[in-house]
């Protein structure tokens, strides 16, 4: 299959200490698309997209071999610039994690830290636009400086995605952003992502196999640590040519 | 039978929680109308304008001078110090153990301030008149090292214990999500700890340093054994000095039971009751206003 890609693995390995959470990854990931990352629990899936970020350097005992590379850069060197890096790869929580700070300063806290704009009032115009774009701005442009803490779950996480955005990212992982969701804030989230991914690349993973066949253009299947099968959603929810991936999707196991 | 049992028993217990959080209440109410009432014994042959205006703290002399200025003054300027010396010392030491230390180093660094809390007063005091006292004489090149700085640093010493294990967890009690989204957003340990991981942690932080600044006024061993014991107004830290603690401790022993002077003391209570008083209601108000 020929296509553009954004992120790209080769031979991504990783271990937990002596345990080998990933095995020979290699993974094209297209750009302004939704991906979708499925499996069973321990799969790999988070372990795998925190690579894409490096977030996996917080854990002490981690190591990787292999490659990551991003418009055309291996991230996984030494001498990579960590801080523009998680600038241009944002990353959204399973669980909701707002600070326990006002909205506005969830939102001015990456604005401030990377030093984006001085200015208070285009500082607040970023705000609105980050707000408007995950439609919260409606409901929270007279609750700036209430406590994030205290809006609703669904609210929480979008305001998460909001706090991603407005640092202008060009890639947005997600791990599980729905799982701690009802089915109907969890379609608002769907329905965002399928906005979102005109402007940003976007990699989601999930549990939930409707959920992956709803939003997602391409999908990987991963199985022990390995990447079954790559390819279209589609193709992967119709004819997929592996067959542990068949029996995953028919709910044989998993 | 069983659901009855059960009723009496969580009556019983109801009973002795209420009562306990009564006792509580009916305890302070008594030791500040005991404060009270022999306070007023010592304002009747005393004017309460004296006592406030009064420069000079003379029990014994002829007529004797109960002004508490001297003993207020010396008390704030002690603690003041002690508190300046304290706090940062004591977020630094908590931030650097709650965030910074490998978990080795951070275990022998939490048994050391364990240790710390454990040091008798007296034994601080001790250290103070044989040590440091000649050690703050010799820098500053004063008469005498038995001053209120000696004591300041001692004090500090004191409360270092409190504010570095409570901020310490209220530090690593914020969810480690938080740092997991500052770092995921591109923050680097520092911002994480300043910007998200201190606001998350400032009422638990706030309320070590109110716990830290009441054990420094209460404390009364150490401050007269190094303080110089001097009832005079001082004009620098660097001066002999007394507090109100000290004040009490030291003349309690001397006075006359149902005199002058023994009432006295008691007015010198109230006002440290008072005082403690107001400082735990401001640490109230704004661990409340920082909730919201
Ligand atoms: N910090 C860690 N230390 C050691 N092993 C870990 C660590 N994190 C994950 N693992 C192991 O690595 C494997 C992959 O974990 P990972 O979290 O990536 O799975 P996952 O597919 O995201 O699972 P889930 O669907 O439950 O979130 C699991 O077997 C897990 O036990
Ligand atoms: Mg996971």
């Amino acid at each position: 299959m020929n296509y553009p890609c954004k992120i790209k693995t080769i031979n991504l390995n990783l271990f937990y200490g002596e345990f080998q959470a990933l095995k020979n990854i290699n993974i094209k990931i297209p750009p302004k698309n939704i991906t979708a990352i499925i499996g069973p629990s321990g799969c790999g899936k988070s372990t795998l997209l925190r690579c894409f970020n490096r977030m996996n350097d917080l854990i002490e005992s981690v190591r990787t071999e292999g490659k990551v590379i991003i418009d055309n850069q291996n991230i996984n060197l030494p001498e990579t610039d960590l801080i523009s890096l998680r600038r241009k790869v944002g990353m959204v929580f399973q669980r909701p994690n707002v600070f326990d700070l006002s909205v506005y300063e969830n939102l001015a806290f990456g604005v401030k830290i990377h030093r984006l704009y001085r200015s208070k009032t285009k500082i607040l115009e970023e705000i609105e636009h980050a707000l408007e774009s995950v439609g919260l701005w409606k409901e929270l442009k007279d609750k700036l400086k209430k406590n994030a803490k205290n809006l609703t779950l669904d609210q929480q996480q979008r305001l998460c995605i909001a706090r991603v955005i407005i640092l202008k990212p060009e890639i947005i992982l997600l791990d599980e952003p729905c799982s701690s969701l009802d089915p109907i804030a969890t379609l608002k989230i769907e329905e965002l992502l399928f906005q979102l991914k005109e402007k940003y690349t976007i990699v989601i993973v999930t549990h939930n196999m409707q959920q992956a066949a709803r939003i997602s253009q391409f999908c990987g299947f991963m199985l022990l640590g390995e990447l079954v099968e790559f390819d279209t959603t589609e193709k992967i929810f119709t004819y997929p040519s592996d067959t542990r991936t068949e029996n995953y999707i028919t709910g044989k196991f998993g | 039978m069983f659901s009855k049992l059960q009723k009496i028993k969580e009556s019983i217990l109801e009973f002795f929680i209420r009562g306990s959080g009564i006792l509580i209440i009916l305890f302070v109410v008594l030791i500040f109308l005991f404060l009270l009432k022999d306070s007023l014994f010592f304002f009747k042959s005393y004017p309460l304008k004296d006592f406030f205006t009064q420069k000079k703290w003379l029990p014994i002399s002829e007529p004797p001078s109960f002004g508490i200025i001297p003993l207020l003054l010396g008390s704030i300027y002690v603690t003041f110090f002690a508190i300046i010396i304290c706090v940062p010392l004591g977020m630094g030491c908590a931030m650097f153990i709650a965030e910074v230390a490998p978990s080795f180093l951070r275990n022998i660094l939490k048994s050391f301030v364990e240790i710390l809390a454990a040091i008798p007063s007296v034994v601080l005091g001790f250290i103070g008149i044989v040590w440091l006292g000649p050690l703050v004489k010799k820098i500053f090149s004063i008469p005498t090292g038995m001053c209120g700085f000696t004591g300041s640093l001692l004090l500090a010493f004191m409360a270092l214990p409190t504010i570095i294990s409570i901020s310490e967890d209220a530090l690593r009690s914020v969810p480690y999500t938080y740092k997991e989204a500052a770092f995921g957003l591109g923050a680097t340990k520092w911002q994480t700890l300043w910007r998200v991981i201190l606001p998350a942690a400032s009422s638990g932080i706030i309320a070590a340093i109110m716990l830290g600044i009441g054990r420094v006024i209460g404390e009364t061993m150490v401050v007269m054994m190094v303080t110089g014991n001097s009832p005079i107004i001082p004009s620098s830290i660097l001066e002999p000095l007394r507090t109100l603690t000290a004040t009490i401790a030291s003349e309690m022993g001397e006075t006359v039971r149902g005199g002058l002077h023994y009432f006295a003391l008691f007015s010198v209570g109230l006002i440290l009751f008072i005082i403690t008083f107001i400082i735990n209601f401001l640490a109230d108000l704004f661990l409340h206003r920082s909730k919201k």
